[in-house]
């Protein structure tokens, strides 16, 4: 039998289960949390729906690319919600005041991570399994038709989600909630680099280089190889997982040196801005 | 012969700049198993970051702070399962129920038999009625009563109170003295208190340690602190201390 000490220094699934309890009853108690899951994911896929309906029925290219648009907006929302998810639940701490209690209980950085990124997952899958079937039922896109693929696409993008999630977490707790807004913000930075609704050859020259610096963009690319050739490109996927593990250590790396600075200059105190 | 266990919590030489500003500047002290000490000074004077060096929340500049053998914070996770704390400037998350809210932190500290100890510390701290409401629509007497229990959910052999009784009505915080007191009495646990109280200070510490601008300026008990500066209360003792200016030690 293992001593108390033996396993309060081991990775704990049950502080992770615990973590994801706490968020589980948070988001169960709170309506307008649930609602906002899903909210802004159905009007952009309403949105973009209806105008890549418009354009494939005025536009011969458009019409042969068909989905492309809304197959992108999908994919957009599992790289934009799930790093949301993972930031919202870390934000949840800073706004209750909690993370003071969470750094001075046994929970080990690594598996408030862990607890963050299912949690992420569980937010997204709220907000995203009602959008994909609505996407069926207005435009007769079918997200789950594409199979394996899909799931070589989700994977390569919740990786990406998470290492940036983080990132933020951790820049957050050194600087406190004056750094809140790159929770929101910080993927839209991504957005036009990512080439999420055309290809990477529309970029100037220069500028691709560093678009094939991202995973997601190799994720978008590989999408409208199969949805306009039906071509599905495992190189691109394995290209953008070996970007992925770099930028996911490269994430918890920095989460982890954000830390112990934020413990060397006081601001684990100060959870305010 | 087996080596002597290791004191409850000990401060060497800590120091901790801000920048450019100490907040502790070089103190020291020891505490015994099953004590349990003041921490008195005014606002500034470097007890919450004291508290938070010994919980492992601050690294210090320089000296070394250790609890139940363990350096904090490089060596934490082999004695925060042991330790615990409250404060009025960490709250539990209010959306939740006491009663979610305490299984939460109870699977955080690897507490066995959690629903036991839940309604033990319901029928303890008089909670046994609230453990299904939710904590943000509870007074602030019972949500320092739940802090409390947080606080206890692990049986803690280190706690750290900071300021436990702040905006409490004088019933309430009498009752949570009381019963912060019977705790440390029966589980022998080391209690650090930090506090403005004095009244509050007298009653329940054994020992009593004033902060200065980052130092401690005196340290004995409550009894000999009187005699020495010939006071009838120790109000008055942290009064002298905290007027006292290097002019009228020198003049003295």
């Amino acid at each position: 039998m293992i001593s108390r000490t033996e396993a309060a220094l081991a990775f704990s699934p049950r502080r992770v289960a615990a973590m994801m309890l706490r968020y589980w009853y948070l988001l169960r108690a709170s309506w307008p949390r649930l609602l906002d899951l899903v909210y802004w994911p159905t009007v952009q896929m309403l949105t973009w729906g209806f105008l890549q309906y418009y354009i494939a029925t005025n536009a011969g290219f458009f019409a042969r690319a068909g989905g492309t648009f809304i197959g992108a907006v999908l994919l957009w929302d599992i790289l934009f919600r799930g790093q949301l998810g993972f930031s919202i639940s870390f934000l949840e701490e800073m706004w209750s005041r909690n993370i003071g209690n969470l750094m001075m209980s046994p929970l080990r950085p690594l598996e408030f991570i862990a607890a963050l990124m299912v949690m992420s997952v569980v937010r997204l899958s709220i907000g995203a399994v009602p959008v994909t079937l609505l996407a069926i039922a207005f435009f007769g896109f079918n997200l789950y038709a594409l199979g394996l693929a899909l799931v070589a696409f989700f994977f390569n993008l919740m990786l990406t989600s998470w290492a940036i999630g983080i990132f933020v977490s951790g820049l957050i707790l050194r600087n406190g909630m004056g750094a809140e807004n790159f929770a929101w913000s910080i993927m839209f930075f991504f957005m036009p680099l990512t080439c999420v609704y055309y290809p990477v050859t529309t970029l100037p020259s220069w500028l691709q280089p560093v678009a094939w610096m991202l995973p997601p963009t190799y994720v978008f690319e590989g999408m409208r190889s199969l949805l306009i050739d039906k071509v599905f490109r495992p190189d691109l996927m394995l290209e953008a997982l070996a970007l992925n593990v770099v930028l996911f250590a490269a994430g918890v790396l920095a989460f982890l040196a954000l830390v112990r600075s934020a413990r060397r200059n006081g601001s684990l105190m100060q959870t305010g801005e | 012969m087996s080596a002597p266990p290791p004191p409850p919590i000990a401060v060497e030489r800590l120091v901790k700049i801000y920048k450019t500003v100490a907040a502790v500047d070089g103190i020291s002290f020891t505490l015994v198993p099953g004590s349990i000490t003041g921490l008195l000074g005014g606002n500034g004077a470097g007890k919450t970051t004291t508290i938070a060096t010994i919980m492992g929340l601050v690294a210090p500049t320089s000296g070394r702070v250790t609890v139940l053998g363990a350096e904090m914070p490089r060596q934490r996770y082999r004695v925060l399962h042991r330790m615990n704390f409250e404060s009025p400037y960490v709250e539990v998350p209010m959306r939740l129920t006491v009663r979610q809210n305490l299984t939460v932190f109870g699977m955080l500290y690897g507490v066995d038999d959690l629903r036991g100890r839940i309604a033990q510390l319901g029928r303890d701290l008089e909670l046994t009625e609230l453990l299904d409401r939710p904590t943000g629509k509870l007074s602030a007497g019972q949500k320092t009563r739940v802090s409390l229990a947080k606080s206890l959910i692990n049986s803690p052999d280190v706690l750290l109170l900071d300021e436990p009784t702040a905006s409490l009505d004088p019933d309430t915080a009498d009752w949570v003295r009381g019963h912060l007191a019977r705790y440390a009495r029966d589980r022998h646990a080391t209690v650090l208190l930090a506090s403005h109280n004095m009244p509050e200070v007298e009653r329940l510490c054994e020992r009593v340690i004033m902060m200065k601008r980052g130092r401690i300026e005196d340290d004995d008990t409550p009894a000999r602190l009187l005699a020495r500066y010939g006071r009838r209360t120790l109000e008055e003792v942290f009064l002298d201390v905290a007027r006292r200016t290097p002019q009228s030690e020198a003049a003295q």
